[in-house]
């Protein structure tokens, strides 16, 4: 590999950020041709490093080499007109318009002012073959489900030979069968050249696609691997700092009565199929099966978010009818969203105002006025107990790091000590770090007596917290493991429809 | 608090400026004049602030005012008794905001079309049911006109401080407290920002918008019969028209947000006097009348432009205030890099 010339190298790169160094002297070479994996956990400095390259971010010191000669990528433009196109982890497109539109947008081929739509046509089918996506160029790109979209980005970063594309995080949403699909055409990419820099928290797909793998940590070079050094706990020790072997055990505590019963449960969703199933006091039950299974939005009718079609949902032996999120909190029910940032949170509240968001009416005095001591004690307490990183209570919620924001979700429902928590992707985009110790807190909470239910793609989530694990299939549930029975084969098997 | 020490100086600039021109500006007469306008815009401007911190607009202000001060005079020389007249006009007010506010959160329309369409429907209404005759008291209800007219006597303060201002000012505090101090108005501001959180949060955003649309209205509702005592020749066509400009303009001025989730009543308040104060100064100092909204409008736009660049300076300074502190680690910085180094090849 060293042989090769180098495609591009950054040297000595240092980024600064209002009371945060994000990168300090950081290097890392890229050949034609092959895989980079960058990963580290979140705040590493990946997501800072990578917007370097694509000219978004300039760099306070080092510098950036391609072909062995100095470039300045002075902007998202100059980046791709030197060949380096990010895709990034929310994908950039014009969701309105047509899948042609999009991949040349702001680059429409012209004559006589007018846009060349045949031109568009033509070259937009052979882009769209490369990347493995069967769709006329006509559709609009909303219709696509968020896996073809991303072909739509690759394809768009093929339009203007990209040399190094830059893919932050593809597969966070992406299900099993589309994420295969980005593999071969990663892989295919490869083949002809193309240099890719991938960025991802999953250990399994670096596995699998990289040649190298350099590891960031604190906004520094922690080391790098080759093909053959790259194994799962060699990563994870580089991007801790230190050995995991302090791993969250799940002990096994007795069970209580049943908490929820779910009887005949019809979702708006999958209205053909009635689910039933039942939690108990100090159990987690996880939930396992591809995106798109139908896990979140049966949450969401046990939140009360979405009424159900039909069928009852039962807490503690009484059938509660929720027809809004209060009535669930009122029944004990507390949800940790998927989408954190849109549905967990008011980012630019402080983190005390969003950690009592939702106990602010319990400790209201004279039936509406806000008890503001209570209030703060109940935050710092919280902040303290949950171990949140900010520096007040006062920040706002959005310059907390993702695994810290959690905590603040989950710090709001704690404060109403609810009887049946639900998570919806606990630990996605949190970091190896705060994933432990939210482990740790579900385990301490089952250990007094909550009823948790997690959903969780993260198929090692699922078989490590689970005492019990309910298995999705596109609308019902196709099977029930036990803690004994709980292995990858059996979940996938389940999963993807096969047993 | 930062925001209305911004305003607040840009308001004593206006007074400094113009009364150094024309010391009359501070005649007893025109500052009780121009605090009783400020007070009557100042009630329409506060209920204009629970909408936009919703996130939401109200342009039917101006027609409900005009509404209720076509109503009033109307019922009452239909021989309703004050108290039955008032209540009424309050009523169809409340009413007015419960349909804005149901039509917004049940229906899903937007915030600006129904009270737009509001606008229009009031204003058609207070036309028609007075046959565009121009409404007044006629010198029947001089009690009743106090209430807007009058001044309350304070010690040391000569002829006193007007009925209305006082009335404005408890108003404000009650907004204030509602807003600040109890659990419905962290959640307005909440779902201000963030609808779909706040509703994940358990709070119930569609009753809470609703109640923000009738506070709107209601208050617009009680600047519309302060307006009308004071007025007392109300012309059912133009009267009111134009003032959910003037709110909502004070509103900004006083640091609400149209994005929602911001805002203070005391700043709105200081926006309503501000505006006034502006109108009064332009008379005072004999810029032709015609200029009014021209200059109304070039005072606005530069106050919401130096509130942008001075929040961005302090940005700026906090930021280098904490660039300058890693410094320390930077000695420790060769090191790290020779071992990164080994690694690379």
């Amino acid at each position: 590999m060293a042989s090769k010339p180098v495609l591009l190298e950054v040297r000595n790169v240092s980024k600064r950020f209002p009371g945060v160094k994000a990168l300090s002297r950081v290097s890392l070479s890229l050949y034609p041709g092959e895989v980079l994996a960058v990963m580290g956990e979140n705040g590493a400095g990946k997501s800072t490093l990578m917007k370097i390259l694509a000219g978004v971010q300039q760099p306070d010191e080092g510098e950036i080499l391609l072909d062995g000669k100095p470039v300045e990528l002075a902007s998202c433009r100059a980046a791709t007109e030197l060949g380096v196109v990010l895709i990034h982890q929310e994908l950039n497109l014009a969701d309105n318009l047509d899948v042609g539109a999009n991949i040349f947008l702001g680059r429409e081929p012209r004559t006589f002012g007018f846009i060349d739509k045949a031109k568009i046509r033509a070259e937009s089918s052979e882009l769209l073959k490369r990347v493995e996506l069967d769709v006329p160029p006509q559709t609009i790109v909303n219709t696509l489900a968020i896996g073809h979209q991303q072909m739509v980005e690759i394809a768009k970063a093929l339009s203007v030979n990209a040399r190094v594309l830059i893919m932050d995080e593809p597969t966070s949403s992406l299900s099993a069968h589309e994420t295969e699909a980005l593999f071969r055409v990663v892989k295919d990419l490869r083949a002809k050249g193309v240099s890719i820099v991938y960025i991802s928290h999953r250990l399994g797909e670096v596995k699998e696609l990289a040649d190298r793998v350099v590891v960031l940590r604190d906004g520094q070079n922690a080391g790098e691997l080759q093909r053959e050094q790259i194994d799962h706990d060699t990563m994870v020790r580089m991007m801790v700092g230190r050995d995991l072997s302090q791993l969250v055990t799940r002990s096994s505590h007795p069970l209580g009565d049943v908490v929820l019963e779910a009887r005949k449960l019809v979702t708006p969703t999958w209205p053909q199929y009635a689910l039933n199933f039942s939690l108990r006091a100090g159990e987690i039950v996880g939930m396992a099966g591809l995106v798109g299974a139908g896990r979140t939005e049966l949450l969401r009718v046990l939140f009360g978010v979405e009424r159900p079609r039909s069928g009852g949902i039962f807490i503690g032996g009484k059938s509660c009818e929720m027809s809004n999120p209060l009535d669930a909190i009122h029944a004990g029910i507390a949800l940790v969203p998927e989408d954190r940032k849109q549905q967990g949170l008011i980012l630019e509240m402080a983190v005390r105002e969003n950690l009592g968001l939702a106990s602010l009416w319990k400790n209201r005095i004279a039936s509406m006025f806000l008890n503001k001591a209570v209030e703060k004690k109940d935050a710092l307490n919280a902040i303290d107990k949950l171990r949140v990183k900010t520096p007040t209570a006062e920040q706002a919620v959005q310059f907390l790091s993702g695994g810290n924001q959690q905590k603040v979700v989950l710090g709001k429902w704690l404060a109403l000590n609810p009887k049946v928590l639900l998570l919806d992707e606990p630990t996605r985009g949190v970091d190896v770090g705060a994933k432990q110790e939210i482990y740790q807190l579900m385990e301490q909470l089952a250990a007094d007596g909550m009823a948790i239910l997690f959903v969780s793609s993260d198929m090692e989530e699922v078989l490590r917290m689970s005492d019990r694990a309910l298995v999705m299939h596109e609308g019902f549930i196709s099977g029930e493991l036990k803690r004994n029975e709980l292995n990858e084969e059996a979940v996938m098997k389940l999963a993807t429809g096969a047993a | 608090m930062k925001k209305i020490l911004g305003i607040s100086s840009l308001l004593v600039a206006v007074v400094v400026l113009t009364s150094l021109h024309s010391p009359s500006f501070l005649s007893a007469y025109n500052i009780q004049n121009t605090a009783r306008w400020t007070s009557l815009f100042g009630m329409i401007s506060i209920g204009a602030a629970f909408v936009i911190i919703t996130g939401g607009i109200d342009l039917s202000i101006g027609s409900v005012v005009g509404l209720v001060g076509c109503l009033l005079p109307w019922l009452l020389e239909k021989s309703w008794s004050v108290p039955a007249a008032l209540g009424a006009v309050i009523a169809i007010s409340a009413l007015i905001g419960l349909s804005h506010g149901m039509l917004i959160t049940k229906m899903k329309l937007q915030p600006f079309v129904v009270t737009l369409c509001g606008m229009l429907i009031y204003r058609g209404f207070a036309r028609w049911i007075t046959n565009d005759e121009t409404q007044g008291f006629a010198g029947h209800f001089p009690t009743l006109q106090q209430l807007a007219k009058g001044n309350m006597p304070v010690p040391g303060l000569g002829s006193g401080v007007p009925t209305p201002f006082v009335i404005m000012c408890g108003l404000a505090v009650i907004a204030s407290i509602f807003l600040n101090n109890t659990v419905y108005g962290r959640y307005l501001l909440a779902l201000g920002r963030n609808e779909e959180a706040a509703r994940y949060s358990g709070i119930n955003t569609d009753r809470m918008t609703i109640l923000a649309y009738v506070i709107c209205a209601v208050m617009s509702g009680i600047g519309g019969i302060f307006f009308a005592l004071y007025l007392d020749s109300i012309q059912p066509s133009a009267h009111g028209n134009f003032y959910e400009v003037y709110a909502i303009a004070a509103a900004v001025l006083g640091g609400c947000s149209l994005r929602g989730g911001e805002g203070s009543i005391a700043g709105v308040v200081i926006g309503a006097a501000l505006m006034r104060v502006l109108y009064n100064a332009i008379n005072v100092v004999g810029i032709p009348t015609q200029l009014e909204f021209a200059i109304i409008g070039v005072v606005i736009l530069g106050g919401v432009i130096s509130d942008e660049l001075i929040r961005r300076m302090a940005a700026r300074r906090k930021t280098e205030k904490k660039i300058s502190e890693p410094a320390v680690l930077q000695a420790a910085r060769p090191m790290e890099a020779a071992s990164s180094e080994k690694h690379l090849v």
